[in-house]
């Protein structure tokens, strides 16, 4: 059990009626990584959380965490495991501390001894004796995080974690990501933001209309999408000049004051010695990538809300 | 401390930090003490009703009066208040989904979830009867009780058989409970399931009364709530006792597992 993966589906479907809200999913969440369920509102990211978490069944196929499946195993299928769908959801009459309590007291082991910790790592520990019913989203969100901690999970699964955070929230919610999987807790969350999972996330998959449409290393997918290069000088006539001269550079193109041109990393290396040998002074030579956006937009068939965008921009 | 155990505590815990708990749990206990208000303030009496004749001879026959007015509407109400909120306001909260991913079964979750009704339906019950008798004894004093056959029963008789009135009383009620409780998971709509337990017990209580139910009257819910009456007769009569055991025992376990099996298989999606 113990070489297992974090999170394996093979052929995860989930259908209501005529619609198909997962459709086929094949998803391997490595130990350590912090991997990011990418796709626009409605692809399915949320459903599929939901069979990991053992809420709703499958209509085909299954779900493990760490080769365990919650539609057989039931509540110890989420050994070590932690995270919240659609946002966290406390009990309005009840302060911070109180749902804790309760949330430790439904944890096997009893997980009451970190409360005091776990609130403290989230910064809530002088609202804990106030009613949740008066926390603002992110307190509530916050208080989500604490409640998946109590249970020392080894996996966290979180829900667009940033969700509906302002500015300050969303860049605290991030270096708490960015914390949790530096202790090594394997992390997958789901989101729209693309700069997010740009931001926070190893290894990517990217789910359109309930299927997936690329998942990977987001080093690889970035790399992938390596179109050229853009090259500024300080003399830019005589720098395109080296540039058609030198072996492996192809494509050469003036653009509003840039060279770009497309080669590979050793023409690149090349190009660079022939440029300073022609003492032509490099501002600024950069591989010249789509942003994730646009491959979003790619692999997505262009589906992207506007609040995707806007978020984006 | 087991794992059910836990879960009832917790959910008795929600009960108590809840308005509607207190809601229903003072209106048990309210309508005796108005009962006997009103009683000690005109002249009239229930004297329609079991015991009605006796309630100024001793306090102990207030709660007997106020089990047959309550058993209309007042009890299923305050019973289906609780009962059909218990696990639709934990969808409509989503907090369901916050209990379901720890380390409790659903099993364990809906026995938990149970057995805090049960405890909250016995509670108004012996509540209402309790103070009940309290009010009544110092409006009337503590006196011998006359049985339903007429003989005088002492003061100390009288309190065991209003507690073993009050605990047969609850069976039917547990019924509308569990009845309120289906409804809550099968609907997820706290209001709706409140509303059905209650036209439920309705139901029971209008069939009981139409011409031609003769036949099955004996095992319907409402007649249940007559069961008492066993005990207030001497010798006791055990039939209507026995018969409510059964009866009530069906009533109740149908509607739980059917409810127990839509809580185990159901999809706990978005709200």
């Amino acid at each position: 059990m113990s070489d297992a993966l974090p999170v394996e589906t093979r052929g995860l479907v989930k259908r209501y009626g005529e619609i198909v809200a997962v459709d086929h999913v094949d998803l391997a969440v490595q130990p350590g990584d912090v991997y990011g369920y990418l796709g626009p509102n409605g692809a399915g990211k949320t459903t599929s959380l939901r069979m990991l978490l053992g809420l709703i069944r499958p209509t085909e196929g299954y779900a493990r965490l760490f080769g365990r499946d919650p539609l057989a195993d039931g509540a110890k299928a989420l050994d070590g495991v932690a995270g919240f769908v659609e946002g966290p959801r406390f009990y309005p009459y009840l302060s911070g501390r109180r749902n804790l309590e309760l949330l430790a007291d439904y944890d096997e082991p009893n997980s009451r001894g970190r409360i005091d910790e776990v609130l403290e790592l989230v910064e809530l520990r002088d609202r804990a004796k106030d009613k949740v019913g008066g926390y603002s989203h992110g307190m509530r969100q916050r208080l989500g995080i604490a409640a998946s901690l109590l249970r020392a999970p080894r996996l966290l699964l979180l829900d667009e974690p940033t969700t509906g955070l302002d500015p300050a929230g969303m860049r605290d919610m991030r270096d708490l990501v960015r914390r949790l999987a530096a202790e090594q807790i394997t992390i997958m969350l789901s989101s729209h933001l693309l700069y997010e999972v740009e931001e926070l996330c190893n290894r990517v998959a990217i789910i359109r209309k309930g299927g997936i449409v690329y998942q990977g290393a987001l080093r690889d997918l970035m790399a992938a999408t390596t179109s050229g290069y853009v090259l500024r000088a300080g003399d830019t006539e005589r720098a395109r000049v080296v540039c058609l001269a030198q072996r492996g550079i192809e494509s050469v193109a003036l653009d509003d004051g840039a060279i770009r041109f497309s080669a590979d990393e050793d023409a690149v290396a090349a190009l660079s010695i022939a440029l300073g040998q022609a003492r032509i002074g490099i501002t600024a030579l950069m591989p010249e990538r789509a942003s994730l956006e646009e491959l979003f937009l790619g692999l997505t068939g262009g589906e992207s809300s506007d609040h995707d965008r806007a978020a984006v921009a | 401390m087991t794992a059910v155990a836990q879960v009832y505590r917790w959910e008795v815990a929600k009960l108590l930090a809840q308005k509607r708990t207190y809601l229903g749990l003072g209106s048990a206990v309210l309508v005796p003490i108005i009962f006997v208000v009103v009683l000690v303030l005109q002249t009239g009496g229930p004297n329609d009703v079991p015991l009605g004749r006796y309630i100024r001879d001793t306090g102990l026959a207030v709660p007997f009066v106020v089990l047959f007015f309550m058993s209309i509407w007042g009890f299923p109400l305050i019973t289906a208040l609780v009962a059909g909120d218990i696990v639709a306001s934990e969808h409509t909260n989503g907090t369901l989904k916050t209990i379901l991913t720890r380390s409790r079964e659903r099993s364990q979750v809906f026995t938990g979830k149970v057995l805090a009704v049960a405890t909250y339906t016995v509670i108004i019950v012996f509540a209402m009867g309790i103070v009940g008798a309290i009010a009544g004894s110092i409006a009337w004093g503590f006196h011998p009780l006359t049985s339903l056959s007429g003989t005088k029963v002492s003061a100390g008789h009288g309190v065991a058989l209003l507690f073993a009135s009050l605990a047969i009383y609850a069976l039917p009620l547990a019924g509308i409970a569990a009845f309120g409780l289906m409804l809550s998971t099968v609907t997820r709509n706290s209001a709706a399931a409140v509303v059905g337990a209650l036209m439920w017990a309705l139901l029971m209580q209008l069939l009981g009364v139409l011409p031609g139910t003769e036949s099955f009257r004996p095992y319907l819910l409402g007649t249940q709530f007559d069961a008492w009456h066993g005990f207030l007769r001497i010798p006791a009569d055990w039939a209507p006792v026995i018969r409510a055991l059964w009866v009530c025992a069906l009533y109740i376990l149908l509607p739980l597992f059917g409810a127990y099996l839509v809580f185990l298989r159901r999809d706990v999606a978005g709200e």
